[in-house]
């Protein structure tokens, strides 16, 4: 039973990684329509994936409202909210969800007056927060912090209208920082993740790396 | 002094409500100069002919959508105006209500037709394997369109059977997907791809500016305000630079008397 | 603990909400059709969620759970008609009962299978084959990163940094002699874990300030993107709304 719960997984893992690291250096037809199509199939099965998401979701909530933890109450509109996006969604204005969408249906109603809106304000909130953080604990305590905050007040300034008007060198100043030092840092960030993400690719093909299998045997 | 930093937090939300506010209401005006990135992107898409292909990836959902819906509604401006054809698409589920409304909307106004004058192809999952798929052959990626008429045929889509004979890709994001437009896009299937993102990754956009792999680059609102200013259609971005400009320095008021105080104070925790 | 001043306060909001939106749909300056109550609906939506500012309460909470709910719910909508419906329903379901133009597809037969093998995940008995789900997935990954990251990020960017200093301005040359000392010390402040003492401290605290430097201007790009945000909502109050600016 382990040769199927574990080698058969590291054997697709190991066969599908070398086979699409070669794909690349063969220009040929057929190995152009292997990746059109594995990453078709792909595609889809990570459409399935979302689907995983959502169990997580509601089985979170479910679990909430079954054992009555504090603050259960609310996990009722967690269902409430997709019971009603999923019943107008099947509905699909009258048409019913094995035909095609429909434009302009409760729906999309939905999703433009209850989705955007909450979507939209609930990360604007951060805006109140960062200024109380700005003011509250942004210190120049040594060195590194003085840096850190000399570069975030020219950008701030430089990066809006407002920072010409105090003086014309305020956005040259700027633009020099985003294109001299911060291009450095990043290039240099970049070069470091991309790296790992090789030397992680290279890991799981060889299984060396399992995390992707999860627990158990 | 020191209670001053032990103000309660409310004061400085009210401080920063009315910095957005007050400008808003007294419709303050300030020129908003485009910049080389903006201009890049914009110049770009002004040389292409009519009936050329631009791509526009809504990569974001209704968390970023004041920062990003009014950069794609600047574009689609330029777009139509121009009788680019255009073909819109997202890697976020929740993109595709955005995206709809803004091509639906603006392509009314130039009287543009769904499947002829544009396309919007709806959301597909897997992100980098989409590009992908795309990349080899665009109508085996999105057999149908959002509203699930077939690809195949469309003329909106004449003369283009992959992401190579794409004239253009905006890729708007809101996340890490533009790296993924680059490595698996841009670099696999030599493509000019310009990238219009939220403020918070603008930083991050640099290298790839320098190293020419991205051609044009719009940050934010601010993008955004100045590409308005370059279509000749301000609207809601351009209007928000005023209070853009008057929060920020409250912010930077706000560093430097909370430093102030702390020295004076004698560095106490 | 909800005081009684709370809801007294929340009271009055309710009060004014409503005078206020009377007063917009009896005056026409909002119509008392999809539209209007769309926009009434999405600012209690709004006001809901900015009444954490004032502090945590059930209100803000109700809103919270109720976006949770909805964005799911739209997102699986949008995958049925959007993958499921056109990739596998359509592609090989129907064309198995019905005459179409075009036979099934049997090759979704194998990403259908893989997809509904990731929900034994949940069983207890068959959850290893959702590995083979997964081992497809990240082991195909993994395969088209390799070459892909080597050849658009490590190349592609290193590139740049072999180009001839000398970029035929005084600053120029400068500022590409900077971006070298920055790469080089940046990464080997991440790279040599062992102590930074000596040579390699020194570099490294070049390092160091280039990071500060960015971290900086980052703060400073986080900051403008959250008050852009706030700007959005507010002219969607003040305009789509109340309709007192233009």
């Amino acid at each position: 039973m382990n040769f199927f719960k574990r080698t058969i997984p590291m054997i697709i893992a190991f066969v599908m990684g070398l086979l699409m690291a070669f794909q690349y250096y063969v220009p040929h037809e057929s190995s152009q329509n292997l990746l059109k199509v594995v990453t078709r199939w792909g595609m889809i099965i990570s459409g399935f994936a979302m689907f995983i998401g959502a169990y997580s979701l509601f089985h979170m909530h479910w679990n909430r409202i079954r054992q009555k933890v504090s603050g259960w109450g609310y996990s009722i509109f967690v269902f409430i909210g997709a019971g009603i996006t999923i019943i107008f969604g099947l509905l699909n204005g009258g048409e019913f969800f094995w035909n095609d969408k429909q434009a302009g249906t409760m729906f999309d109603w939905i999703f433009d007056n209850v989705q955007v809106p909450a979507g939209a304000t609930i990360f604007s909130i951060l805006a109140f927060f960062m200024a109380s953080a700005a003011y509250r604990t942004f210190r120049a305590r040594n060195k590194e912090a003085t840096i850190l905050l000399i570069a975030a007040i020219i950008v701030m300034l430089g990066r809006v209208p407002i920072g010409t008007m105090i003086s014309q060198y305020i956005p040259v100043v700027a633009d020099w920082i985003m294109s001299v030092p911060n291009l450095a840092a990043k290039r240099a960030i970049l070069i470091g993740v991309s790296i790992g993400v090789i030397a992680t690719s290279i890991k799981i093909i060889f299984g060396i790396e399992r995390a992707y299998l999860g627990g158990g045997d | 002094m020191e209670k001053l930093l032990k103000i309660d937090r409310r004061i400085i939300f009210i401080f920063v409500a009315l910095a957005v506010t007050i400008p808003l209401l007294f419709r303050f005006k300030m020129s908003v100069p485009p910049t080389r990135h903006v201009i890049s992107m914009y110049d770009k898409i002004d040389s292409l002919s009519k009936d050329s292909h631009v791509l526009i990836s809504f990569d974001y959902d209704p968390s970023s959508k004041e920062e990003l819906q009014p950069m794609a509604r600047a574009l689609l401006h330029h777009c139509f105006k121009k009788d680019i054809k255009v073909i819109g698409m997202t890697l976020y589920p929740a993109g595709t209500g955005l995206a709809d409304k803004a091509i639906t909307e603006i392509g009314d106004e130039y009287g543009k037709r769904s499947g002829i004058d544009y396309v919007f192809l709806g959301f597909k999952a897997g992100s980098s394997l989409v590009i992908l798929n795309m990349g080899e052959d665009i109508y085996t990626a999105f057999q149908k369109d959002f509203y699930g008429k077939k690809t195949a045929g469309m003329k909106a889509l004449k003369g283009v059977s992959s992401l190579r004979d794409i004239d253009y890709a905006v890729n708007l994001t809101a996340g890490g997907i533009y790296e993924a437009w680059i490595v698996y896009g841009r670099e696999k299937y030599n493509f000019d791809l310009g990238v219009g993102c939220t403020a918070v990754m603008g930083p991050e956009m640099y290298p790839f500016i320098q190293a020419k792999q991205l051609m044009g680059f719009l940050g934010g609102l601010k993008g955004a305000a100045e590409y308005e200013t370059l279509v000749g259609h301000k609207d809601r971005a351009a209007a928000g630079m005023a209070p853009q400009s008057v929060v920020h320095v409250l912010v930077v008021c706000f560093i430097l008397f909370g430093n102030f105080i702390y020295f004076t104070t004698g560095r106490k925790k | 603990m909800i005081k009684k001043t709370d809801i007294s306060i929340m009271t009055w909001i309710l009060i004014a909400f409503g005078i206020i939106n009377i007063i917009l749909l009896a005056t026409g300056k909002l119509g008392f059709n999809a539209k209007g109550i769309g926009i009434i609906t999405a600012v209690a939506i709004t006001l809901a969620m900015y009444s954490f500012l004032y502090k945590d309460n059930p209100v803000f909470k109700i809103a919270e759970n109720l976006f949770v709910g909805v964005a799911m719910g739209y997102s699986l909508i949008i995958i049925w008609f959007n993958i499921l419906k056109p990739d596998v329903f359509e592609a090989l379901i129907v064309p198995m009962f019905k005459d179409t133009e075009i036979g099934p597809q049997y090759s979704v037969i194998v990403p259908t299978l893989l997809g509904f093998f990731m929900f034994l995940r949940f069983s207890t008995k068959l959850s290893w084959l959702s590995r083979w789900s997964f081992a497809f997935i990240v082991g195909m990954g993994s395969g088209i990163a390799i070459p892909n990251f080597i050849n658009a990020i490590l190349l592609r960017q290193l590139e740049p940094m072999f180009a001839p200093l000398y970029t035929g301005s005084f600053w120029g040359t400068v500022n590409t002699i900077l971006v070298l000392v920055g790469v080089v010390s940046v990464l080997f402040y991440f790279f040599f874990s062992m102590e930074h003492k000596g040579a390699i401290g020194g570099v490294s605290v070049v390092g160091v300030w280039f990071l500060m430097i960015a971290f900086g201007a980052s703060f400073g790009y986080t900051v403008m993107a959250r008050m852009s945000l706030l700007i959005g909502r507010m002219q969607f109050l003040l305009k789509d709304w109340l309709g007192i600016i233009q």
